[in-house]
């Protein structure tokens, strides 16, 4: 056989397409399969999202029934521990009594005096003065928590929540100290005594952890709501900020709403409807 | 004239030095039995190739709760295909979802090899909350 220049070059052109075809003709082939594709993290379809999570109280319809059963369900919802459950002797023998002071809260009841202090006046109406608040983490806009964490174990979501990695919290209370609402509670003891019933969807705290409301987080991406607006019989509403068209903006377009300590420029995401 | 003291003192020493060998000559050293529950028995795969787990569950876990705490992202494709619902212990495809027996698979293991997760002190386990 004899080999002109004219075939070695074809030949040798025939081979330059071949290899480079080959990154796109495997290309096709994989995603004809599908099976061995990379590993993928999204959300689940069936989660809530919204460009900043806040909430609306009403306290017009509030009452202490309304509010007992919020914090009951929060407390169940997340393994919040209650002082007040007398531990299994049995399970956990010689336990030193609880400090009340020590106490855990995610969601609580206040006087208008203690959740308002700066807006007190002599001429109060009395309807005011005997009214339940419900106070809790106010997802700031501008959180000094997070500008507090030195580990960012305490950090802001893109969609407004002020969450805590628990695993990164180091117990240093900086955070603590920076809330002006007292949102935040430290875990000076092991919590799990004090649950009366442990919920399995939700991991419990250890000694040495700072802890606080993170909005049922786990509940909204399974496309369920905060347990306290379950609970709270209409008087809660969670819902997105900036979307005009949502519930939370209707309500608080409508009537008159104010925040906690608005002047300390926190902006705070939680409006209690008046 | 120092020969003999020369010669048992390299005995004692060579003795000493090979101390960690022949202490455990004799000792059982077999890897223990680890048992898979029924579940995952039926269920016939895991998260990622069962080598792939035995060497890189820790980072995996590790990813799983920054995915998770951090992104909000909480569901997990694997490349077999299959999802699972990112999380250590709540929820069926959960790790102890399918591992149900945390004793009889991932105590033995660890203890063996002394690790000690300290997850639990939070994380609980299936058992712990029927208990
Ligand atoms: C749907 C059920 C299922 C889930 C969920 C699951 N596994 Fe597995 N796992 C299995 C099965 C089945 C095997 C055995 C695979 C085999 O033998 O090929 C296995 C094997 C393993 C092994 C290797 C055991 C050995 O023999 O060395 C480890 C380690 C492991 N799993 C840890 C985990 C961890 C950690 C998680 C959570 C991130 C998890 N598994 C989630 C079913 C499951
Ligand atoms: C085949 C043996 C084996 C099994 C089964 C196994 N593990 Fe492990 N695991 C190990 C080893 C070995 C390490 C230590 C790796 C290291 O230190 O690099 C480890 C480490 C870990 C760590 C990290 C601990 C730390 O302190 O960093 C976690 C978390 C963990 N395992 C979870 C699990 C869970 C959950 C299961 C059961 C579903 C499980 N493992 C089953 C062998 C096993
Ligand atoms: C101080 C308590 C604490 C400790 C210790 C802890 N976790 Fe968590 N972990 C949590 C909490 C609280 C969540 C939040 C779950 C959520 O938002 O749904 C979580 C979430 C997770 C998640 C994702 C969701 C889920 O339900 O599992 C994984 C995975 C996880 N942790 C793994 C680990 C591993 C592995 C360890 C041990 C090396 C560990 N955690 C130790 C408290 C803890």
């Amino acid at each position: 056989m004899i080999h002109s220049r004219r075939s070695f070059i074809k030949a040798a052109g025939v081979s330059v397409l071949a290899i480079g075809a080959a990154p796109a003709i495997k290309a096709v082939a994989a995603s004809g399969s599908g099976a061995a594709s990379l590993p993928s993290k999204t959300r689940r379809p069936e989660a809530f999202s919204a460009k900043r999570w806040g909430m609306a109280i009403d306290c017009r319809r509030m009452n202490g029934d309304i509010a007992g059963n919020i914090v009951k369900a929060c407390r169940k919802a997340n393994n919040v521990p209650d002082f007040s459950h007398k531990p299994d002797e049995d399970k956990y023998p010689g336990l030193r009594p609880p400090k009340k002071d020590q106490e855990l809260k995610w969601i609580w009841e206040e006087s208008y005096h203690h959740a308002f202090p700066e807006m007190e006046d002599e001429f109060l109406a009395d309807k005011f003065k005997s009214m339940p608040f419900l106070v809790t983490c106010n997802h700031c806009k501008n959180a000094p928590c997070v500008q507090a964490c030195p580990t960012r174990a305490t950090f802001k979501r893109e969609d407004g929540v002020v969450m805590m990695d628990f695993h990164r919290c180091i117990g240093c209370r900086f955070c603590m100290a920076a809330c002006p609402f007292g949102a935040r509670s430290f875990n000076f003891r092991d919590p799990k005594p004090f649950i009366p019933e442990i919920n399995p969807d939700f991991p419990t705290r250890s000694k040495g952890v700072v802890e606080k409301c993170n909005l049922c987080a786990g509940r909204l991406a399974k496309g369920l709501q905060p347990a306290c607006v379950e609970a709270s019989e209409g008087t809660i509403v969670v819902g997105d900020l900036e979307d005009p068209g949502s519930e939370i903006r209707a309500l608080l377009k409508e009537n008159y709403a104010i925040r906690r300590k608005q002047e300390l420029g926190t902006e705070p995401s939680v409006y209690y409807i008046m | 004239m120092s020969k003999n003291a020369i010669i048992a003192g390299l005995v004692v020493f060579v003795a000493t030095a090979l101390f960690p060998f022949w202490f455990n000559i004799g000792g059982s050293n077999a890897a223990p039995e680890i048992e898979l529950s029924e579940r995952a028995k039926a269920a016939r795969y895991c998260v990622l190739e069962k080598y792939d787990m035995r060497a890189e569950h820790m980072s995996l876990l590790d990813e799983w709760r920054d995915s998770v705490v951090r992104d909000a992202d909480r569901l997990y494709k694997g490349t077999n295909g299959k999802s699972f619902n990112m999380s250590l212990s709540t929820g069926e495809d959960s790790c102890l979802g399918c591992h149900t027996d945390k004793e009889k698979f991932c105590d033995r293991c660890h203890n063996f090899v002394s690790v000690a997760p300290y997850c639990w002190e939070c994380h609980t386990t299936p058992e712990e909350v029927t208990r």
